[in-house]
């Protein structure tokens, strides 16, 4: 029996505001329990939120980046449901008419291309925090009114590949419009999943479970990976899928049973009626919309047409705007767009690693890479040099200045390198022999003395050059 | 009694709310809230053909403030007013961890 795949994506993204969404206390992390909370946060009687205008912006902003149509006449709702680290007993959340509808992304899955639809987008408050001990459990209402958005993909994804590059593509372009970090390890992007598999033909999706403990992309792609064989196998065996939520298990990769769900969640929504409509209007719009920066698509699009750099380069300069803007900024200081980008991708990334920094958190600028780059290109130093410059330039030192402190200049006259292959040649005769013998390792060696007289620092390709019109005279 | 609401729906509403009813309370609960949306059916009563849908009676519109962040310092005052409190933390009884997806 051959089966296809349903997925859906749910991706919580916490925005970067500086106050929450109902309330003026400040969203910011570390802060000690319950220290940026007040009366509104707390759900006091008699308080009234207001809705913070930063927060609708970036539903819109968000809205545009995923090739949303914005809805103009938004307003809130309440999501009802009781549990601690929702003081309120209530959700302020968008159900009926959320803030964007209908838009896509478009992934790449082995050079295949596909538009994943989005059915919906809204703005939301994000809850608190319980941290449970053995008899007690303990309240933080810090992350209570934090702003939220949530992403409801449509049912298009149909592997788990392609969910892993759905949710690559989205945290792209999110990153790109600076309203969220987007990122999985801080909890600034979570992602709940569900799937259903039917045999071919069949017309009726398939009963979906709920994957919970998701915490990155790959472990998405590998719950849903053993999700898709297991329920294959339930209906092999002629059995029947049940609806339920499943955690991942990050040790095993195996999928266990959490709880059964009954029924449909009984959430009562209704409109918000503490919070008045929102009309958005074509001009707001605008100005967001040109306001934004270029997205990575088209970004790569430039990149690889105008810039010549490979699919692979460009994908890997998108990762985030960070990056990408760095990159641009250093060939727009006419260094080798190829050059920027392998240092970028190599020594650049090695460093960022080692130091577990963001690009933006180091001494590294556009300027001096360039400034490196070029002397690279120019033939003022080698690539072996520019090891020692790219050292220098993670300190923030000015290239060309560190070059001339340092004597790294490159040798690269021919009158200058002449004299000194000459003295090599005649003080190695058999390497001379060796080569008319036709041992060509025999020039490997008399290059490595010539650098060696030269402390360094010849040009190895003016001493190829030179050595070789010398040995076939 | 008209049966608007049945006695499993009240109790179906009462687990929402984490609230344990007895048979009594159920027996005298159930014709209350019949009641009470009898009341409300007579909304229904009302000629609504060609008026538009409403989510909110009042007639603001566009009511946001600017995203400035105002820490109002009240969080010691609010935690003396939780019924416990441990480290800056709420204290609750232990709950099982079933929280919500927003």
């Amino acid at each position: 029996m051959n089966f296809e795949t349903t997925i859906g994506l749910e991706v919580h993204i916490e925005l970067k505001t500086h106050s929450k969404i109902f309330s003026p206390s400040p969203v910011a992390y570390g802060a000690d329990p319950n220290a940026n909370t007040n009366v509104i946060d707390w759900g006091y009687p008699g308080v009234l939120p207001t809705t913070n205008k930063g927060v609708v912006a970036d539903g819109i902003i968000a809205a545009l980046a995923l090739h949303a149509t914005v809805e103009k006449h938004t307003h809130f709702d309440r999501k009802n449901y009781f549990y601690p680290d929702n003081p309120k007993a209530y959700q302020i959340t968008q159900s009926d008419k959320p803030i964007g509808h209908d838009g896509w992304v478009e992934i790449d899955v082995d050079g295949v291309k596909k538009k994943i639809g989005i059915a919906e987008m809204h703005i939301e408050e994000d809850a608190g925090k319980n941290t449970h001990e053995r008899d007690y459990s303990y309240v933080d209402l810090n992350r209570q009114g934090t702003p939220l958005i949530e992403i409801v993909s449509k049912p298009d994804i149909a592997s788990p590949a392609e969910a892993y590059a759905y949710l690559e593509a989205l945290r792209q372009r999110i990153q790109f419009t600076g309203i969220s970090d987007v990122k999985m390890e801080e909890g600034s992007m979570r992602v709940d999943v569900n799937i259903s598999v039917r045999p071919v033909g069949q017309e009726k999706f398939g009963t979906k479970t709920e994957l919970k403990n998701l915490n990155s992309f790959n472990y998405v792609q590998r719950g849903l990976e053993y999700e898709e064989q297991r329920q294959q196998q339930v209906l092999m065996s002629g059995g029947a899928v049940q609806q339920e939520t499943r955690r991942f298990d990050e040790k095993t990769g195996e999928t266990i049973l959490m709880r059964v769900k009954a029924g449909a969640d009984d959430y009562r929504y209704f409109p918000e009626p503490d919070l008045p409509a929102l009309n958005i209007s074509d001009d707001w719009i605008k100005e967001l919309g040109d306001a934004m920066p270029e997205m990575p698509t088209k970004r790569r699009e430039r990149y690889v047409n105008d810039l010549g750099l490979t699919d692979y380069d460009a994908m890997v300069i998108t990762q985030t705007k960070e990056m990408s803007d760095f990159f641009d900024a250093t060939v727009a200081l006419k260094a080798d767009p190829k050059m920027a980008a392998n240092y970028l991708q190599g020594d650049v990334n090695a460093y960022l690693n080692e130091k577990q920094v963001d690009l933006q958190a180091t001494k590294l600028t556009p300027a001096n890479l360039a400034g490196m780059i070029n002397l690279i290109s120019d033939g003022t130093i080698s690539s072996k040099m520019a090891k020692k410059v790219f050292k220098a330039i993670t300190d923030g030192e000015e290239p060309k200045a560190y070059v001339e402190a340092h004597g790294l200049v490159q040798l690269s006259d021919p009158a200058k390198l002449q004299p000194i292959i000459d003295d090599v040649l005649s003080a190695n005769p058999q390497s001379i022999e060796d080569f008319n013998n036709g041992k060509k390792r025999a020039v490997g060696f008399l290059v490595g003395q010539i650098m060696k007289q030269t402390h360094g620092q010849a040009n190895p390709q003016v001493v190829n050059k030179l050595l070789m019109t010398a040995l076939q005279q | 009694m008209a049966n608007r609401i049945n006695r499993e729906q009240v109790q179906h509403v009462a687990g929402l709310a984490k609230l344990e009813f007895t048979d009594a309370e159920l027996d005298a609960f159930t014709p209350q809230l019949d009641d009470i949306i009898g009341m409300f059916e007579t909304l229904s009563e009302v000629d609504t053909d060609g008026v538009d849908v409403t989510s909110n009676v009042s007639d603001q519109l566009n009511v946001m403030r600017e995203d400035v962040a105002d820490n109002w310092g009240q969080s010691a005052a609010l935690l003396k007013n939780a019924p416990d409190a441990a480290r800056g933390f709420i204290k609750v009884p232990a709950i099982i961890d079933e929280s919500e997806d927003n």
